[in-house]
């Protein structure tokens, strides 16, 4: 066990310093002046210029200012924006924003995809089976920004049970519309998920063993059938954190939320470099961490995985 | 023991394709070739399936309505006579009237005739991005079950890279890199970062394919590793990709008109439901017919791809039959 997290954390370090570098690459390595794209058609002005220039080695190699902006960020030192604000001090309003809005949708998905998608799987072939194959389906076929804006005008504006835009402190019960909405998509996808695995695992010996020993129908489907299900869930929900918070990028904007995707978009678009590096290194380490305790959950849902 | 980093990893978006299934029948003849006696012939898989998908509802409508899209993106001009880009603001927001069933946009253009026209963006960059995919993804992916080792593990960090970017947000990084914008930098966005999916697939199908009786046959003849990789291998291992890659084809078209709603995809010259989309919110309490149309069309060919993948796949996996 010891030695897996071990080996883990090691490939860890190529991939992240992989993934980094080609968001680097993106940022500021495509052929042409870097500054020209950071600064936008009206130009830096000087003192910017140069503060962009020093930050960035812009001139040297491309390697060369991958390592000292790396260098910086170890000592969680992640550059300035152009209005001379710390980057650090950006995330640190963005993403308690976004992990609630996060917590709000993975709640929604895992209380209301998990049992809805056993419901089906035990009811297979049955109306209320196909009625979930259906809807969910529907639900992955519309685009969230249409969801969205749905959502926004029904229940936001024509009933009023929600409010339809979230104010800058983004408290939670103003998140729970917009969590609802970028939870959707995931959640059409868990109970998919969910019912299949629980189809395929229904005439599993383990079951019918169960069942034999005349557990109660209640114990056979949540400690035998439900838990053993759970392997293809947890690896869609470990990924699906990331996505949540790096994805949020639409439903921010739809619900004018300053979160991470809302000022990740606004960087990229101005070509603020230090801070659209400084978040994407963020979403990459939570990412690879979340990837890991999802391996590390398989073992505890399957005692049959064992690590070495 | 078990690596448990590969088998569950590759959860596609309904997730219920495990590559190994296909195992079952790779002791009939491979890639469908013909055998000299017709009588009590193996079947193959393919024939297999496509025995089973002519008898399935679900594949007939989503076939036809595919056939009817691309009929529609191919000649948008037969199924309309309205030019999409006329447009005149004394018609702003109107209701249907005759000769323009859908009503018009808030510029005064003809919604019919913009849905009609806006299937062509969506059509072309989904088939596109998916051929790519397919094509960098199975290769990478191929190459890297079969030759094993050194060359597998480099490749399988290569594709972790690619996966630990979300996708839309590396898309709109890439795109922003650009000074200019066409429908071959937002195709080139969304492979860049959405072949290793693709890759894993054929990696894990490649994998359990490799070990067959036949596999060791072919080699045992003498055959090339290029003749056993793309005669043998390859056709028996392909039905996962191509199941993920149906149902990855509506994905991808999503992703085409998110970023168009962002303001970052096709130019506003072009005429896509993405583009309109966004363009309609504004007018979304006064006139909700601005959104529907458009709205409904993406979602009718979302889900059209998402039905083709999942009949073909319920055709293709023998433990449903």
């Amino acid at each position: 066990m010891g030695t897996y997290v071990l080996r883990r954390l090691l490939q860890m370090i190529p991939v992240f310093l992989g993934a980094t570098f080609l968001i680097f690459y993106l940022v500021l390595g495509m052929p042409g002046d870097p500054l020209a794209s950071m600064c936008g058609e009206r130009g830096c002005d000087p003192a910017t210029a140069v503060a962009l220039r020093a930050q960035f080695h812009i001139g040297e190699p491309l390697y060369i200012q991958y390592y000292e902006y790396m260098k910086g960020i170890v000592t969680f030192d992640f550059g300035e924006t152009f209005s001379r604000r710390p980057v650090l001090e950006v995330m640190r309003d963005a993403f308690p924003i976004t992990i609630r809005l996060a917590v709000v949708a993975f709640v929604i998905e895992i209380c209301i995809g998990i049992p809805l998608g056993l419901l089906a799987g035990l009811r297979r072939g049955k109306f209320f089976d196909s009625s979930i194959l259906a809807s969910t389906l529907l639900i992955i076929s519309v685009p969230i920004f249409v969801v969205g804006f749905l959502m926004q005008y029904y229940l936001g504006i024509k009933l009023g049970w929600f409010r339809p835009t979230v104010s800058g402190e983004a408290p939670w019960n103003e998140l729970l519309l917009p969590g609802i909405v970028l939870g959707t998509v995931s959640l059409a996808y868990i109970m998919r998920l969910t019912r299949t695995s629980v189809v395929e695992n229904f005439h599993a010996d383990y079951v019918r063993t169960a069942t034999a020993k005349g557990l109660p129908r209640r114990r056979v489907v949540t400690v035998h059938l439900l838990r053993n299900s759970m392997i293809p869930v947890v690896t869609y929900l470990g990924a699906d954190i990331g996505a949540l918070m790096g994805g949020a990028i639409v439903t921010e904007r739809i619900f004018n939320i300053k979160g991470v995707g809302g000022t990740l978009f606004q960087a990229i678009t101005r070509g603020e470099a230090p801070t659209v590096v400084s978040f994407v290194v963020i979403l990459v380490i939570v990412y690879l961490v979340f990837n890991l305790l999802v391996d590390l959950l398989y073992a505890v849902l399957d005692p049959r995985i064992r690590y070495a | 023991m078990p690596n448990p980093t590969n088998p569950a990893k590759d959860v596609l978006p309904s997730g219920d394709y495990g590559p190994a299934t296909l195992a079952l029948d790779v002791g009939s003849v491979p890639g469908g070739a013909p055998t000299p006696d017709g009588i009590g012939k193996p079947r193959s898989l393919w024939t297999d399936a496509w025995h089973d998908l002519r008898r399935n509802p679900m594949f007939l409508v989503s076939a036809l309505l595919i056939l009817f899209l691309v009929a529609v993106a191919a000649f948008p001009g037969l199924f309309t006579g309205t030019d999409p880009k006329f447009c005149d603001l004394g018609n702003s927001a109107k209701g249907a009237g005759p000769g323009h069933p859908l009503g018009f946009n808030r510029q005064g253009c003809d919604i019919y005739s913009r849905v009609i026209f806006g299937a062509r963006a969506s059509v072309t960059v989904g088939i596109l991005v998916t051929t790519g995919v397919v094509i960098i993804g199975g290769l990478v992916g191929a190459l890297a079950a079969f030759y094993g080792g050194v060359l597998d593990s480099l490749l399988s960090r290569l594709v972790d890279v690619f996966f630990a970017i979300p996708l839309l947000l590396g898309a709109i990084v890439f795109l922003q890199a650009f000074p200019f914008r066409n429908i071959w930098t937002v195709v080139a966005a969304i492979m860049l970062l959405g072949w290793p999916q693709m890759s894993r697939i054929m990696r894990g199908s490649v994998i359990s394919v490799k070990e067959s009786d036949f596999v060791t046959a072919a080699r045992a003849l003498g055959a090339s590793d290029m003749r056993i990789l793309t005669r043998h291998i390859l056709p028996n291992a392909i039905a996962p990709v191509i199941v993920v890659a149906t149902i990855s084809l509506g994905i991808f078209i999503v992703l085409e008109a998110t970023l168009s709603f962002l303001g970052i995809g096709l130019p506003d010259s072009t005429v896509s439901w993405g583009g309109d989309i966004s363009d309609a919110q504004s007018s979304l309490r006064s006139a909700p017919h601005i959104l529907l149309f458009p709205s409904v069309a993406l979602s009718i060919t979302v889900l059209a791809f998402m039905l083709l993948g999942d009949a073909v796949r319920d055709a293709l996996d023998p433990k449903l039959r």
